[in-house]
């Protein structure tokens, strides 16, 4: 196995949107060690976006190759994905995409069940929850938690399945600046404790400068800092 | 995901949208109970007109005469042809044989007067019909010879000419103008099936024969009815029949003046009628369960589109196209389960209370539901919500998880 957590080569996405193609991603070559901090930015448009969908393997490149963390993502079909997303990538979205339905429990146990592990799911995101502070709330649903803590549970739920790479699409975008530092600071600690490799996608300097490195798209090419 | 998750699961969130699932449960609900209701209500109105074929009697022929273009010179039955097919060495499969003498009459009692079917019978008839009276005797051997003036009559005729039908023994009631004596009261056989079987005056056939009936020929009678010695013995019975009746009758080939009818000719006729009769009432409820089945794929399409974002998420987390699949699906199969369940409850009630409102207005139905029928109600509703499940399900498990989280 390779220090490589993420390896891609020349990864292009061309959309069809009607007659008109979209050249999303014009040949992206980026590599990213094991336990990096990585921080993903570019103005809208730039591709920052379906990058990330392409590292996160929800899409696949139209051309190129992406190894994660070792196997080669880019020739996988659509069940195989889902099974690398479950076992290898944890997602923190910006609007915490959480079941509003469930408790933070039922919330922090559905990548486990997706998993197909039937025991210790309970007391695994109880350890989850407390990891990320909350260890008091684990009954409690969504619309009963701050947009903070509505954040931890989601990086609770990231964490379960104990994967290669925490992926964060604008953790702190909803979020009022004392929460958004917090939410950081425990994702630096998650990586710093567990060397879970962290990817940022940002638009704002300040979260991108708290990163060991920056990588800047623009018009689907990567501009070399 | 095991089984019992994806149930618990379903459940939660068809209870988070407590109204529409209750009213998507109902469509199905009415199409099982009416299902169920039809079902029961036919297998009772069948199983109604059985038992009063059956209760005519036991292992029954009945042999008339034929009357068709076909067969020169018929031949009309006699008492003779009677008396033949009572010889037991050249018809021992019969056990009894009844011939009978039928007609319309005026009965009266004073003022009180009614058009009456008499039938002129031997004292056989009480057997092989399975006639019992309430009081008095039947018709024996001496009023036979004797051609008494005697009657046996029905409750109803009974309480139409005497005002009641108990203590009417002993009176006399005038048919077609002559006095007769009633010697009994038959029992009441219930109104349906052959006309009214209630309401019917029997006198002894050789009395019907000089006095109230006139045929062509003196010793003519209009059937023979016989019981043959087990049901096993019936066909056997209706050869020996023909056989007898083709040498007396000096018949030609396949040109029998006569007609011998099985009970089971009637039973099976019947059977047909009630069970298209069946089929019929149970096809116009079944097209109200394919609406309840239409609701319930309207309201999942609309589930899916509401939790698109859902969707998205959960695949984002790992979930396969199967996962979804099973999610949307056991939603769909909870809600007509459950659907089904209550329905069987409901067409249980309204055949039941179909059934009190039919013997309280004189027709016993007893509806049977049978554990036939609930099986089917509950795998056909249980199919029809995966049938119409599997579409909106299909279309959420092949949602793209990117454009599924990007949805607002």
């Amino acid at each position: 196995m390779s220090d490589w957590v993420i390896e891609t080569q020349d990864l292009t996405k061309v959309y069809k949107m009607g007659e008109v193609e979209v050249h999303a991603l014009q040949g992206v070559s980026i590599k990213i060690a094991r336990g990096e901090v990585v921080a993903i930015m570019g103005p809208s448009g730039s591709g920052k976006s379906t990058l990330m969908n392409m590292i996160g393997c929800l899409d696949q490149p139209s051309s190129g190759e992406y190894f994660l963390d070792g196997e080669r993502v880019s020739a996988l079909k659509e069940n195989q994905l889902a099974t690398v997303r479950n076992h290898k990538i944890g997602f923190v979205f910006q609007s915490f995409h959480l079941l509003s339905r469930h408790t933070a429990q039922a919330n922090v146990e559905l990548p486990m069940r997706y998993a197909g592990l039937m025991r210790g799911r309970a007391e695994k995101a109880r350890q989850a929850l407390e990891v990320v502070g909350l260890g008091d709330r684990i009954h409690h649903r969504p619309q009963e938690l701050s947009g903070g803590q509505q954040q931890r549970v989601a990086i609770a739920r990231a964490l379960v399945n104990d994967p290669a790479i925490l992926m964060a699409d604008e953790p702190t975008g909803n979020l009022d600046s004392k929460s958004g530092k917090e939410i950081m600071a425990l994702l630096l600690k998650i990586n710093r404790e567990r060397g879970m490799t962290l990817i940022l996608v940002t638009h704002d300097p300040l979260i991108a400068a708290q990163a060991q490195r920056t990588i800047r798209l623009q018009d689907g090419k990567v501009e070399e800092a | 995901m095991n089984a019992v998750q994806a149930l618990i699961e379903a459940l939660e969130s068809l209870s988070a949208n407590k109204l529409r699932s209750g009213l998507t449960i109902l469509g199905i609900v009415i199409g099982v109970a009416a299902v169920i209701a039809m079902l029961s209500i036919g297998q009772g109105a069948q199983n109604s007109v059985t038992g009063s074929i059956e209760g005519i009697g036991t292992n029954l022929l009945f042999v008339m005469q034929t009357r068709s273009e076909d067969v020169r010179n018929p031949k009309p039955l006699t008492m003779a042809d009677a008396d033949a097919l009572s010889d037991s060495l050249n018809a021992p499969s019969l056990a009894a044989v009844a011939p009978i003498l039928q007609g319309n009459v005026d009965a009266a009692v004073g003022s009180e007067k009614s058009s009456v079917t008499v039938s002129g019978v031997t004292p056989v008839y009480a057997g092989v019909m399975n006639e019992t009276l309430t009081e008095g005797e039947f018709i024996n051997q001496d009023h036979m010879l004797g051609r008494a003036s005697v009657a046996v009559i029905g409750p109803d005729t009974a309480t139409n000419l005497f005002g009641s039908e108990f203590g009417v023994v002993g009176e006399t009631l005038r048919v077609n103008g002559q006095p007769f004596r009633v010697i009994g009261v038959l029992k009441s056989k219930g109104g349906s099936g052959f006309g009214n079987q209630d309401d019917r005056i029997l006198v002894p056939i050789t009395t019907a024969q000089t006095r109230l009936i006139h045929r062509e020929t003196r010793n003519q009678v209009d059937m023979i009815y016989t019981q043959s010695v087990s049901a096993e013995a019936t066909a056997q019975a209706q050869e020996e029949i023909a056989t007898i009746l083709r040498s007396r009758h000096n018949t030609g080939l396949n040109a029998d003046d006569f007609s011998i009818y099985s009970q089971q000719d009637f039973l099976a006729t019947a059977q047909t009628i009630t069970g298209v009769f069946t089929i019929f009432l149970g096809g116009i409820a079944a097209i109200s369960l394919l609406v309840g089945g239409i609701g319930i794929m309207n309201i999942m399409l609309v589930s899916v589109t509401e939790r698109t974002r859902e969707i998205g998420l959960r695949k984002a987390l790992g979930a396969r196209k199967e996962d979804i699949l099973v999610q949307f699906l056991s939603e769909s199969a909870v809600l007509s389960l459950l659907g089904g369940v209550v329905g069987i409850g409901l067409g249980w009630l309204i055949s039941f209370v179909v059934g009190q409102v039919a013997s309280a207005s004189g027709t016993p139905i007893n509806p049977a539901v049978g554990l036939d029928t609930i099986l089917l109600a509950t795998a056909f509703s249980t199919a029809i919500g995966l049938f119409f499940g599997l579409y909106p399900a299909n279309r959420a498990a092949s949602l793209q998880p990117v454009e599924a989280l990007r949805y607002e």
